[in-house]
Parts: C-alpha cells; sequence; structure tokens
C-alpha cells in the first residue's frame, strides 16, 4: 500500500548531493542526482549501521564515511565489499517543488 | 584454468579481501586460504573499541561467514601454522606437515604486537585477536587501575573504552606527547584533554622502569597502581615465512607497486609488507590499516591473475575515541605548511601542503562523521597531486568537490 510522505523541497540538496531523513523512527538518505532526478535509501549502511547522508555522492554512488563501502543510490545495490548487502530503496516523486517518498513501498 | 591454484595466507582483511577477489575477477580455479585462527575471518577494527564497550561478551563480525566460504568455493585452513615455502617447488608447508602446491601465494600474515622487555613484563597484556580482546574485556570491570603503557592509536581506543567501563585509567607514553607518530599536534591535544575530561590520566615523556604485582614503576620513582597492565607499543611485521622462503625484506616483505614480491610468484599486502607508493615519489611504505590491506589484497589479486595494477591508493585511516572521530589521508609528515579547514561544531581538517603547494595529506578530527567527506575528498585531491587554491581549503564551506572536477 502506498504511504507517500513529504521529505522537503526540491532546492534543499544541492545537486549530486545527499540529506538525512528521520520519520517515526527510521532514517532515511534521499539524494539529488547530477542529471537532476531525486532518490530515496534506507539511511543506514548494511554494513555497520552508519548514517550514509554524512558520506561523499559521486554521480550514482553514495560512498559510506566510514569504510568506503558503496551503492548505486538509484536502487540500492551493494557495489562491492565491504558493503556486500543491498540497501532499500524507496519510490520517490517530485510534486510543486517538493520531494515525496512512498515509504509503503 | 588448470592450474594449482591460490594460496593465501593469512586469514584478516587482506586475505580475506583477496580470497573474494580472485571470484571477482572470474577466477575459477582453487582457491585455499590458510589462517593460524580457530575463526573465520573477522573484522579486527571493533576490538579495540565497541568489542570492549558492548553489554555482552563480542561476537566476531565476520568477513566471510560460512555461506559465502561455500558460495565463493574457498577452501578455508583455520588453525594452520605455515611453516616454510618451497619457491622452486611452489609449495607450502604447513606445521602439520601437509603441503600446498601453488600457482601463485599471497602473504597477507600481518603484524604481531611489539613486546616489552622489562622485569614483569609478563603481565602486560596485548591486543591483537579476538581472544586478546574478549580477555581485556572481562578484565575491564568498574573500579578497576588499568595501566596503558603507549599512547598510539590501539593504546587509546583500549583507554577510552576503558573509561567508558568505568576504569580508573593511565596512560604512559614515552614520546613528549601522544599520537607522536603521524598525527598533528594540535589534534593529539584535543584527543588528550577528551581523555582528561573523562577522567583518564595521560603521562607523556615517561619512561618505565618494571612491572611489579599491583603496580607499574616509572623511570622516575613514581608507582602506578595497576590491577591489569596493558601493552601497545606498535607492531612487528610478520615476515617468519617469507624470511626463511629467502623473500627480500625491508622493513617488511619487500614488493614492488604491484605487490609482487622478489619470487615472481608470490605477493604480499597488508601490514607485513613494504612497497613503493608513487604518489609519493616511490617512497617506501608500510601501513597498519585496514583500507590499505583491502585495497592492495585488490590488486595483488588482479596482478597474481596477470594483470600489471600498480597500487596507488591514497593512505587513510581513523580512529574513534569517545565521540570523536580522527582521519588521517596521505602522508602529513611531507608537508611543509599547513592550512586549516574549520567546519561545523568545532570539527576541523589540517590540509597539508609540501613546498610547491602540493596537497599531501589531510588530518581531521570532529565529532561522529563530520569530517569523513571532505577528508575522502581531499584523499582524492592528494591521489590526483592536485596544488589547490589554499583560499579554497581554509573556507569550510566551500565545496571540495568543484576542485576534483577542476
Amino acid at each position: 500500500m502506498s504511504q507517500w510522505i513529504e521529505v522537503c523541497g526540491v532546492d534543499d540538496i544541492d545537486e549530486e548531493d545527499v540529506m538525512r531523513f528521520d520519520h517515526k523512527g527510521q532514517t532515511f538518505a534521499i539524494y539529488h542526482s547530477p542529471d537532476h532526478k531525486f532518490y530515496a535509501t534506507d539511511g543506514l549502511c548494511t554494513h555497520e549501521k552508519v548514517h550514509l547522508a554524512d558520506g561523499l555522492v559521486m554521480d550514482h554512488i553514495i560512498e559510506c564515511p566510514k569504510h568506503n563501502g558503496r551503492f548505486d543510490y538509484r536502487n540500492g545495490a551493494a557495489k562491492g565489499a565491504p558493503a556486500c548487502v543491498n540497501l532499500k530503496a524507496y519510490p520517490v516523486r517530485v510534486e510543486a517543488g517538493k520531494v515525496m517518498i512512498d515509504l509503503g513501498a | 584454468m588448470a592450474d594449482a591454484g591460490m594460496v593465501i595466507v593469512g586469514g584478516g582483511k587482506a586475505g580475506a579481501r583477496a580470497a573474494i577477489g580472485f571470484r571477482e575477477n572470474g577466477y575459477e580455479g582453487m582457491v585455499t586460504l590458510v589462517s593460524n585462527e580457530t575463526l573465520l575471518p573477522y573484522d579486527r577494527p571493533p576490538l579495540s573499541k565497541a568489542s570492549i564497550t558492548g553489554e555482552a561478551e563480542p561476537e566476531p563480525i565476520y568477513l566471510l561467514d560460512e555461506d559465502m566460504m561455500k558460495s565463493l568455493k574457498v577452501n578455508f585452513l583455520h588453525s594452520a601454522a605455515a611453516t616454510s615455502i618451497d619457491k622452486t617447488g611452489k609449495t607450502l608447508t604447513l606445521a602439520d606437515g601437509k603441503k600446498l602446491t601453488y600457482d601463485r601465494l599471497l602473504i597477507a600474515t600481518g603484524a604481531a604486537p611489539r613486546k616489552l622487555s622489562l622485569a614483569g613484563a609478563e603481565r602486560a597484556l596485548d591486543l591483537r585477536d579476538l581472544s586478546d580482546a574478549i580477555k581485556i574485556r572481562n578484565s575491564f570491570s568498574a573500579g578497576r587501575d588499568i595501566a596503558i603503557i603507549g599512547g598510539g592509536f590501539i593504546g587509546l581506543e583500549l583507554a577510552a573504552s576503558a573509561a567508558r567501563r568505568g576504569c580508573h585509567v593511565t596512560v604512559i607514553e614515552a614520546q613528549p606527547r601522544i599520537l607522536m607518530r603521524g598525527v598533528p599536534e594540535e589534534i593529539s591535544t584535543i584527543i588528550m584533554a577528551k581523555h582528561e575530561a573523562a577522567g583518564n590520566a595521560i603521562l607523556t615523556g615517561t619512561g618505565i622502569s618494571h612491572i611489579d604485582a599491583s603496580n607499574v614503576a616509572l623511570s622516575d620513582g613514581r608507582k602506578i597502581a595497576a590491577d591489569i597492565v596493558i601493552a601497545g607499543i606498535g607492531a612487528s611485521p610478520r615476515i617468519g615465512l617469507a624470511e626463511q622462503a629467502g623473500l627480500a625484506l625491508d622493513n617488511g616483505i619487500a614488493c614492488d607497486s604491484g605487490m609482487q614480491t622478489s619470487d615472481p610468484h608470490i605477493f604480499a599486502v597488508g601490514d607485513c609488507c613494504s612497497f613503493p607508493h608513487p604518489v609519493f615519489g616511490n617512497a617506501r611504505l608500510r601501513l597498519e590499516a585496514w583500507r590499505n590491506a583491502s585495497d592492495q589484497a585488490v590488486i595483488a589479486v588482479e596482478n597474481m591473475l596477470g594483470g600489471t595494477r600498480v597500487y596507488e591508493a591514497v593512505p587513510w585511516f581513523w580512529s574513534d575515541q569517545f565521540d570523536l572521530t580522527l582521519q588521517i589521508a596521505g602522508m602529513p609528515g611531507l608537508g611543509t605548511s599547513v592550512i586549516r579547514r574549520p567546519l561545523k561544531d568545532g570539527a576541523f581538517i589540517l590540509c597539508h601542503l609540501d613546498a610547491v603547494g602540493r596537497l599531501v595529506g589531510a588530518s581531521g578530527i570532529g565529532q561522529g562523521n563530520i569530517i569523513a567527506r571532505d577528508v575522502r575528498l581531499l584523499e582524492m585531491l592528494i591521489g590526483k597531486r592536485a596544488k589547490p587554491d589554499s583560499a579554497i581549503l581554509s573556507d569550510g564551506g566551500s565545496q571540495l568537490k568543484a576542485l576534483l572536477k577542476s
């Protein structure tokens, strides 16, 4: 069942950057890609539960700030050791300048 | 490919990463991982931190578990000491007499804690593996007096963990300050203040005379009460196997920039080896760092399979103490000037430039992971041999990413 919630404005995240978003005890990472799209994943690295929003976005990769585990934030795919478990990715849409994510997905 | 297979000696981070790497590269021959430990390869960084402070006795965090070993078809030999190499016969002999022939051999034997040599040294615990960590953790009961000899990373991380367990901690460092090797004074001062605020005593410029049943006796005659004594005085590369085989040594097993030893069929990676670093004028380095162990394994694996990769990743490591994280990239010691990059909440990064303005190092400290992103970008700039504009470096609000793309 869809459960869309508003996260932030489209101008709140720089291009090729990431922002932390907390909601009801859950933490997410919201990305603004260099090709002007928005994406969302779980906020904690699957390797050692570190906040990915402190990490570096390069193209479509988010790199964990602790041990450089890498994920493709478009689908959450882990890109090799030490990150071996994929991140959960969430559907995102932009409505009237607002970034929305679907937590029900 | 019909060959005798790949043999890895050493079940730590480097060895485990290499085992994964052979399969990532599509190698289908036999891969054997020989470890002198009883456990499957596990992660060591927590051993001085979360493994000590956790409520429960620590469990290993496996780098390769049974399922992964099976799916990667890695033949894992535990509790197995490798005793000799026959280079001509390309055979590794184990302590139980077993012989393993190899097409290529990878030595990833790591480093061993240096031992104190003074009266009473047998009382000192040291930290290398999980069983050491369990022993240390169980000795850190609240209210006990803990003396830690050595103000390096292991000693200070254990001191922070001991404070969290309610122990009375004294760190004894022979040098004039803690973290003398590789950490700028401004940063070591902050770490020292953090320890002192938590109640840890840090004695610097202080030698040790001996250890008795209840004290550490200092060279100036003072006695430090010690229920438990821990030595964190550095580590030596484990080179016994290489020495026996007659491989070239130079502060560890001497490798070329592709991690090949003096024998073309034998490679070495991680704490046990030294290698020339192309980013720093081919200076010969030996690193004791988690990421280096992993990155070198990736390069060695490709070269063992016929590749011609050069290891040129910029050195990087971190330390967590209390709520502070320190990260250092590059070779700060090569710098001749420093530019301070202030970040939020009192965090900062020191950017180390050489005489011609090239960025050669970055040392940062702050709470949590505040410094991580900028240190990572500075690390990339170091790797590109960049000469960044000092006005941008000193402006904590500036985007370092732009420098990388320029």
